[in-house]
This record gives C-alpha cells, sequence and structure tokens, in this order.
C-alpha cells in the first residue's frame, strides 16, 4: 500500500513526526487528537522547541505548502514501488544491484526542497528507526544515498546534500547538534564507501563524519565488532584489500567507456571468471567474445580461452602487487586471486607476443 | 494436607536431602523449597549451586544465609542491553562485594560462573587466595580486570579445573600470565583465553598442556601460531574441544604437514572455533575432523571466503550447531540445509554490520535451513531482509523453536516483497512454535505482531523489542498475555505510561524490565517506584538534569526495573537514579 511512512518537517521550523506505521494508525491518531511530543533524544533541550502541532497539517497538506513535502518522504520501499512518479531517477539506479532492495528511493535528493528533510528531533507516537538517526541528516542523506551503488546518483546525491547544508536554521542546528552525540552506530545496507563520501561533504560544513548510525543496532556484542573490525583490518592490511568478505577488483577493457568491478571471490576458476567478464562486456565487443559467452560455460577452457585469446581482439590481462601487468591464467587461482590488483582486458593488438604463448600454456596445462 | 505432611516428615531429613541431591536445575530446587517449611529448610541447606539471575535482586549476606552450603555461584549483572553499548560504563555489576562475603562466611567456593559483571585484579587476587577448593572459574563477557588477575588465579588456585574467558575484554598487562601456573598444576580439564588480545608464553602453554592429562578444552588466542597449535595438539589428542588462534601457514611445510598428522591423531575432537586469523590453504587440514564435529564456530573467523566455507561444511554432517558469519551467504545455508541434518542451534552474524560490497543473508537461507534441518530449535539471524512468506513457512517447517531472534540490519525493513509490516511473519512463529522461550522481533512492527505475542507466546520467557509497534496496546498484549514473562527489554518504541501502569503487579513476577527511548515519562516511574516497593526502578541519565529538573512528565530516555529483595543499591553511580 502506498504509505507515507515518514513525514518530514518544513523548513519553517514546522518539525513533522516520523511514524514508522501504517496509515491507517496515522489517521487514527490524527482522529484521535493525540499530541505527537517532539522528543529530545539527544538530550539537546535547545531542539525541542520546535513546534510539532502542526503534523496533521503536513500529512494532508502537503499539496498547500510551496514545499512537495511528498515527494520529500522518504519511505521504506523498493524503488518503483509506490511512486510512479519516481520512476525516471530510479532508472539511473534500477540497471545494477535491484536484488540489493535499497530501502530508501532516491526521490529525495532530486527534489531540490530536499532541506526539509533536515529535522531536529525525534518526536512524536513513534520514534521510529529514522527517528534515531535524526540528529545526522547527512547520514540521512547517506542512508539514502547509500542504497544503490552506482557511482553517477551518488554523486548528484551529494550535490543536493551540500545544497541542503547551505539552507535553512535546522542544519546549523543539526551541525552542532551532531559533534555532541555519542551515537555512532548504523545498519547500513550497502556501500559503506559511498555513505563515507556523504560523511566527508559534511566534514566540509563542520560536522563530524558520520558514520551516522544508531546505538546498538544491529544488535552485536561490541566485544564481537571490535574484534572482526580488526582482524578484517589485519587482512586488509596483508592483502590490500577491501575486506575479506569480497575482493572487487576493476575490470578495464580498452575501448569500454567505463569501467566495472568484479568480486573474485565469487569464482573459484579461471574459467568461471573468463565466462563472467565475456558476459560483462559482450556489449563492447563486436564477434565472437559475446556469441561464446552466450552458449554456454561446460565449454573447455582451453577453447574459451583460445576464443578469447585469438578469435576475438582482446587479451585478458591482471596487475599485479609489484605493478605489473601479468597474463592470466598462469598461476593457480589462490595465487592470482592474492595477488591480482586489477583486471584489463587488452586489445590483442597491444599484447603482441604474448597470446600465442599464453595459448601454448593453456593447452598443456589442459 | 495434615495427612500428607506427616507422611512426608516421617522421612529423615537425610533422606530428603539425598533425593534432593537428584535435582539439579535450580528451578526445580526453587519449586521444591515451596512445598513446605521442612522441604524448604532441607533444601536451602543441602543446596549447592546458587543461580542468581541478576546481581542487585539479592545481597550476597542474604544469599549465604539463604544458602550456607553453596558452592557453586552463578551471577548476572548488568542488563543484557549493556552489551549493545545501551549502558554507560561504571553502571554496576561489581564482584567484590559477593567475594567479601563469601569469604567472611567462610563459604567453600568451588564455582564461579559471572555474566556482564565487573571485576577488578584484586578482586580475583582475593578469591584466588581465599578458596583452596575452587575449581572453576568462568567469565562471559565481564571487564575490569587485566592478565594480572589471571596470573592470580593461575599461580594461587591449586585445585583449578576450569578457567573459560569468553568474549571479556581484558586488559593485557604483557606479564607472563600462563607461566604462572606452577609445574604442580596438572588438574586442568578446560583452559579458554580466546579472547585474550595480547601474547603468551607458548613455551609455558605448552608445558602446561604436556602436564594436563585431563585437559578437555583448549581455546587459544591470536597470539598462538600454527606451528604451537601443532606442538600442543601432539600432547593433547584427547582434547574434547578446540579453539585455534592463528591458523596461517604455508602448506607446503613440514609444520603443516606435522599438523596434519597431529589432527589426525585427535579423534575426540567434537567441537571446533577459533580460526581467529586464518588461511584458506590451510582449512583443508581439519577436514579430518569435521564428519565427527558436532558444534563449529566460525563467527571469529572472517578470512574464510564462501565457497571454502561451503566445501568445509560439506564434511560436517553431524553438526547440531553452527555459528557463522553472514559471508556464507543463502547459497551457503542451502548447503548447510542439505549436509547439516542433525543441525539444533544456528547463529549467522554480520560480518560487517555496516558493511559493503557483499550479500549478507536473506530471507531465503533462513527458509532453506528451515526446510533441511528438522531437528532445528534455536537462531539467531542477521539478515538483510525478510519477507512474512518465508517466516510463515519456517514456523511450518520447524515448531520446535526454542529460541527465535532475527534481526534485520535495517531494524524497520518492511517485507521485501509486500511492503507489509512482517507482523503476520513473526506470528506464525509464535503460534506454530508452542515452547518458544525466547524471542527477538525485529522488522517494520506494529502493535498487531504483540497482539500474536499475547495470545500464543505461552512459554516465552525473554523478549526483545526494537523500534516496533505503535501505541501502548502493543505493550499490554504483551504484559497480559505472556504468563511467563521474565525478561522484558524495549528500545525505541512507543510504549509509554499508560502500558507501564497498566499492571504493575507482573514485574515482580519478572525478573527485569528495561525500556529506552520510549514513551515513558518521569512521572509514571515514580508513580510505579512508590507502589511497587520491591522493584528498583533505575533512571539512567548520563546527562545528568534529570534529577535537577522538576519535570516530570519528560520522558525518561533509559529505565531500567527489576524486582528486589534489598531496596535500592548503594553502589550507583551519579547517572542512575533510583527513585
Amino acid at each position: 500500500m502506498s504509505t507515507p511512512l515518514l513525514g518530514v518537517g518544513e523548513e519553517e521550523g514546522q518539525s513533522n513526526v516520523s511514524l514508522l506505521t501504517s496509515s491507517s494508525s496515522l489517521d487514527s491518531s490524527r482522529q484521535n487528537g493525540s499530541v505527537f511530543k517532539e522528543r529530545n533524544y539527544m538530550g539537546l533541550s535547545e531542539c525541542s522547541s520546535v513546534d510539532s502541532s502542526t503534523i496533521s497539517n503536513i500529512s494532508d497538506g502537503s499539496n498547500g505548502s510551496c514545499l512537495n513535502l511528498k515527494a520529500t518522504e522518504l519511505r521504506l520501499g523498493l524503488p518503483g514501488s509506490q511512486s510512479p512518479e519516481r520512476d525516471s531517477e530510479l532508472c539511473l539506479v534500477s540497471s545494477t544491484k535491484l536484488d540489493e532492495k535499497p530501502l530508501f528511493p532516491l526521490h529525495p535528493l532530486k527534489d531540490g526542497n530536499c532541506s526539509n528533510l533536515q529535522r531536529t528531533i525525534t518526536s512524536g507516537n513513534k520514534r521510529g528507526f529514522s527517528d534515531a538517526m535524526d540528529g545526522f541528516s547527512e547520514g540521512k542523506f547517506s542512508e539514502v544515498n547509500v542504497m544503490l551503488s552506482p557511482r553517477p546518483s551518488l554523486n548528484s546525491s551529494m550535490k543536493s546534500v551540500s545544497a541542503k547544508e547551505t539552507t535553512g536554521t535546522q542544519a546549523a542546528k543539526l551541525k552542532e547538534v551532531v559533534p555532541q552525540s555519542t551515537v555512532q552506530e548504523r545498519p547500513r545496507t550497502v556501500n559503506e564507501s559511498v555513505s563515507n563520501r556523504v560523511g566527508a561533504t559534511s566534514n566540509n560544513t563542520g560536522a563530524p563524519a558520520p558514520k551516522a548510525q544508531v546505538v546498538g543496532w544491529p544488535p552485536v556484542k561490541s566485544f564481537r565488532k571490535n574484534s572482526l573490525a580488526s582482524t578484517s583490518k589485519v587482512a586488509e592490511e596483508v592483502d590490500g584489500k577491501s575486506g575479506p568478505g569480497a575482493l572487487f577488483v576493476k575490470v578495464s577493457m580498452d575501448g569500454a567507456p567505463y569501467l566495472r568491478k568484479v568480486d573474485l571471490r565469487t569464482y573459484s576458476t579461471y574459467q568461471d571468471l573468463s565466462s563472467a567478464l565475456e558476459k560483462m562486456f559482450s556489449c563492447f565487443t563486436i564477434g565472437q567474445c559475446g556469441s561464446h559467452g552466450v552458449e554456454g560455460k561446460e565449454v573447455l577452457s582451453e577453447s574459451k580461452l583460445k576464443d578469447l585469446l585469438h578469435g576475438s581482439e582482446y587479451v585478458l590481462t591482471y596487475e599485479d602487487k609489484d605493478g605489473d601487468w601479468m597474463l592470466v591464467g598462469d598461476v593457480p587461482w589462490e595465487m592470482f586471486i592474492d595477488t591480482c590488483k586489477r583486471l584489463r582486458i587488452m586489445k590483442s593488438s597491444d599484447a603482441i607476443g604474448l597470446a600465442p604463448r599464453a595459448v601454448e600454456k593453456n593447452r598443456s596445462r589442459n | 494436607m495434615c495427612v500428607f505432611q506427616s507422611t512426608i516428615n516421617y522421612f529423615p531429613e537425610e533422606v530428603l536431602e539425598h533425593v534432593f541431591d537428584f535435582l539439579s536445575s535450580h528451578r526445580d530446587r526453587n519449586a521444591v523449597s515451596l512445598v513446605c517449611k521442612s522441604w524448604c529448610r532441607v533444601e536451602r541447606f543441602s543446596r549447592e549451586k546458587v543461580f542468581v539471575g541478576n546481581c542487585y535482586a539479592v545481597s550476597p549476606e542474604r544469599l549465604l544465609s539463604t544458602f550456607p552450603r553453596v558452592r557453586s555461584l552463578t551471577l548476572k549483572g548488568k542488563p543484557h542491553f549493556a552489551d549493545f553499548n545501551l549502558v554507560p560504563p561504571d553502571w554496576g555489576g561489581y564482584l567484590h562485594p559477593w567475594i567479601d562475603a563469601m569469604v567472611k562466611a567462610r563459604a567453600n567456593l568451588e564455582e564461579l560462573r559471572l555474566k556482564r559483571m565487573v571485576l577488578s585484579d584484586d578482586t580475583l587476587d582475593l578469591l584466588a587466595h581465599s578458596f583452596p577448593s575452587f575449581k572453576s572459574l568462568v567469565l562471559v563477557s565481564c571487564e575490569g580486570f587485566t592478565t594480572d588477575g589471571l596470573a592470580a588465579i593461575a599461580a594461587n588456585c591449586r585445585s583449578l579445573r576450569e578457567l573459560d574467558l569468553q568474549e571479556n575484554e581484558v586488559e593485557d598487562r604483557r606479564g607472563q600470565w600462563l607461566s604462572c601456573f606452577p609445574d604442580s598444576c596438572t588438574s586442568l580439564v578446560s583452559l579458554n583465553f580466546a579472547c585474550l588480545k595480547g601474547e603468551v608464553n607458548l613455551a609455558a602453554l605448552e608445558r602446561l598442556v604436556a602436564r594436563c592429562p585431563n585437559l578437555r578444552s583448549l581455546r587459544l588466542n591470536h597470539a598462538v601460531p600454527l606451528d604451537a597449535l601443532q606442538r600442543i595438539l601432539a600432547q593433547a589428542p584427547h582434547l574434547v574441544d578446540l579453539g585455534t588462534g592463528s591458523f596461517v601457514h604455508d602448506p607446503d611445510s613440514e609444520t603443516y604437514h606435522k599438523l596434519k598428522n597431529a589432527i589426525q591423531n585427535c579423534t575426540s575432537i567434537r567441537s571446533l572455533s577459533g580460526f581467529l586469523e586464518v588461511a584458506s590453504r590451510c582449512l583443508p587440514s581439519i577436514y579430518p575432523l569435521c564428519s565427527s564435529l558436532t558444534s563449529l564456530n566460525l563467527s571469529y573467523a572472517p578470512g574464510i571466503y564462501s565457497n571454502e566455507l561451503v566445501n568445509l561444511i560439506r564434511h560436517c554432517k553431524k553438526l547440531e550447531r553452527l555459528w557463522i558469519l553472514d559471508t556464507i551467504g543463502d547459497k551457503g545455508l542451502g548447503v548447510v540445509a542439505s549436509t547439516c541434518k542433525e543441525l539444533q542451534e544456528l547463529r549467522v552474524f554480520p560480518f560487517d554490520p555496516h558493511g559493503v560490497g557483499y550479500t549478507a543473508v536473506t530471507e531465503e537461507g533462513l527458509v532453506a535451513v528451515s526446510a533441511g534441518c528438522p531437528k532445528l530449535n534455536s537462531i539467531l539471524y542477521f539478515c538483510q531482509q525478510m519477507t512474512n512468506a518465508a517466516l510463515i513457512t519456517v514456523a511450518k517447517n520447524c515448531p520446535n523453536f526454542i529460541r527465535f531472534r532475527l534481526c534485520t540490519l535495517n531494524p524497520t525493513v518492511p517485507d521485501a516483497v509486500t511492503q507489509l509490516p512482517l507482523d503476520e511473519g513473526f506470528g506464525a512463529i509464535v503460534q506454530s512454535c508452542k515452547g518458544l522461550k525466547r524471542l527477538s522481533v525485529s522488522g517494520l512492527l506494529t502493535d498487531q505482531v504483540f497482539l500474536y505475542i499475547g495470545m500464543y507466546a505461552e512459554q516465552l520467557e525473554m523478549l526483545s523489542i526494537a523500534f516496533a509497534g505503535e501505541s501502548d496496546k502493543g505493550m499490554l498484549y504483551v504484559l497480559n498475555g505472556c504468563k511467563k514473562l521474565k525478561k522484558l527489554e524495549i528500545r525505541d518504541s512507543p510504549f509509554g505510561d499508560v502500558a507501564l501502569l497498566a499492571d504493575m503487579g507482573k514485574y515482580e513476577t519478572m525478573r527485569s524490565l528495561w525500556m529506552s527511548s520510549c514513551e515513558v515519562t518521569l512521572e509514571a516511574c515514580k508513580k510505579l517506584a512508590m507502589k511497587m516497593p520491591r522493584l528498583n526502578v533505575e533512571i539512567i541519565n548520563e546527562n545528568e538534569q534529570m534529577e535537577a529538573s522538576t519535570d516530570d512528565k519528560q520522558k525518561v530516555e533509559k529505565m531500567y526495573l527489576y524486582r528486589t529483595l534489598v531496596g535500592p543499591r548503594k553502589d550507583a553511580p551519579a547517572f542512575v537514579w533510583t527513585l
């Protein structure tokens, strides 16, 4: 159902109440005339003066105000699941990671009126999860931004973040508020790097770089959290990778307009990697590469590699820890994963002399 | 009734005592002591194991006068949410008064099991010197001590059998605590120091293991390298429970080869954990152990990747308990489902709670495990998303859940498919699992889920609520419906005074209630405290503004109330205000 799950306060100081509830309950509470009280969750009394009594206006008066509040509502849900008008924005992000099931559609970022996303106080009948993070408007944006990985959307969101931060006294309050808070933790489903960047943006405006988070969520023992953090860091130092949970490396292809990233951990053989790359870059290659990708995976690696190397114009190489460009396929898979920093699908013409030898090696190995 | 009493009293007390000896559970013994005065007396004097679920519910002196023959004491201190940084440090939970009292009473303490307590090196030192028969120290999630305290225990507890440190914050003093075990110490059965951060004297460790023929459980910390492990295993082939330290080595080396041989000799190992540092290429060495493993804990091993985890698990057909990280993925859980048919307990922890770049597990994994593992009765599952349909399926597949804890990484995420609240899913769980004792809910939830919980969760003893519900009705459903409720902990939910005050007597039937970031006002708490003198109503206020303020209408940030026989505690810090 189409539910305004989160209301957003207006810049003029009307702070909306965030209700992570169904609209029916919102209706009923309005009917009962209950007043949603401001809750000063951060213990910052100076912010508690925001008038909350206009909540009932906001929900049905969203058309009346100059700000299009409906569009600025943060909603929980899949992109496009509730609001058709957002589709155009979501197309940007829908191409990838749909299975990540982003929680917040991006539309607030597209809407220039998003200053009202900044709310000083969590308030009211229900302290929603997002309320708990209200001290971090930047963080909130990061949450919104974070949901989908593609960078284009991030860039635009970052711009809108900085735009927002200059508007509204509430913004200023928040920035003061943020350093005092002890809230540090926040669940996150995707792209920590994304939100870190947003955090960096907020740094420019004086707030600390939040991992804008909720204290104690997810409920993992701090001992466990600290342990995993330190052991992953060790692994990072050892591998130079972004954590042992995934091993993303950039894949560039000569002539392609943009690069891709693959998680080497999801493959266990060169064959897997090769077919995945073929699929990924098939849209850029003319001829055999693409068609081979379609045919199927159980083909012998030798013929595949040969095709990739010979039949098409490309050679798969990687940059190792020492910075040298090596032909993929020489070393055992495990060792390859340990040393590979990035991949490059090189034009055969650049790899003259390399390809034939590679085929020989593969033939002898297979 | 009189006839009955005289018949029972015909038995001399020694006989009663002997009968009671067979009662090991403290609950049974509590029940027995309620039967009549003479049974109460006999039981009191014969009870050796005492369980205190809340260290502030009773005073040490009172405990000792009630149970003078106590030999084994279990104490729990801080509220559960202290694990998640919701309780400020120095809140309380000190061990010292207990040790002090026991020393004064000349108790013959042999076993001490502590959870979320604070203890200093001095306390440990006192403990070590005061109880000559002291055998077993188990510390879970405790803090306040250093390796010096451990050294005192090692050096002075001549009959020590068990030193088990689980997930404690221990300051490492770079001492040689392990070397403090005297050469005469040969009685160790269990040694777990996996949580220690610092180096240990490897030679001392190896010598210790060599001279303790009864050692059955050994969990090392990350500072113990693989070659030391190999030497240790060679000395202790009868281990039943092993926690490795660092598991990194060159698989072509002789050390690794020797390790493989040593492992092959360890035919008794049933429980495996650790791998605090691990190179996956070394994992095949433990494959021989897998077929007889009943318990596997890889939740502290971030270095094992999904496909390797899967390869490992494929060998573990007898597994009953599995703790892993969510890097295993839904597919990996599918392998668990098809391999581990004896599985009873599963815990899937988030590898990186705020993480990036990998897909955590979803409802698919949970459904797969529920379908494949008919004996599953306990689950802790951190997941990225959940659906009602999945939970309903899980409920159908596994009606035997005793513990069901679900944590969505985003605490208010709705059903991933329908966008509805997860009320129906959890409702199905409580309806189907009639023996459910512990439940943690998360995701988008309205009052409806609490209606279901109140209606169906008749055996529920512990309930954890976060970011859920819509009104006081939710909490009321629970308080009215769950007759066996012992611990209720709520955070960031819109429950207020009406719910809190509706049935004040209920709290005396419970161990404790925690409410933080809810809608409860100071006025209501004061009212409650006034009406119920046998409850301690503590307001935790880190701002220190609250006492000064006269506004009773203001909301209380953190409230912790618990039943007690001894009134307000005297060791409360400044930020805790007992009403």
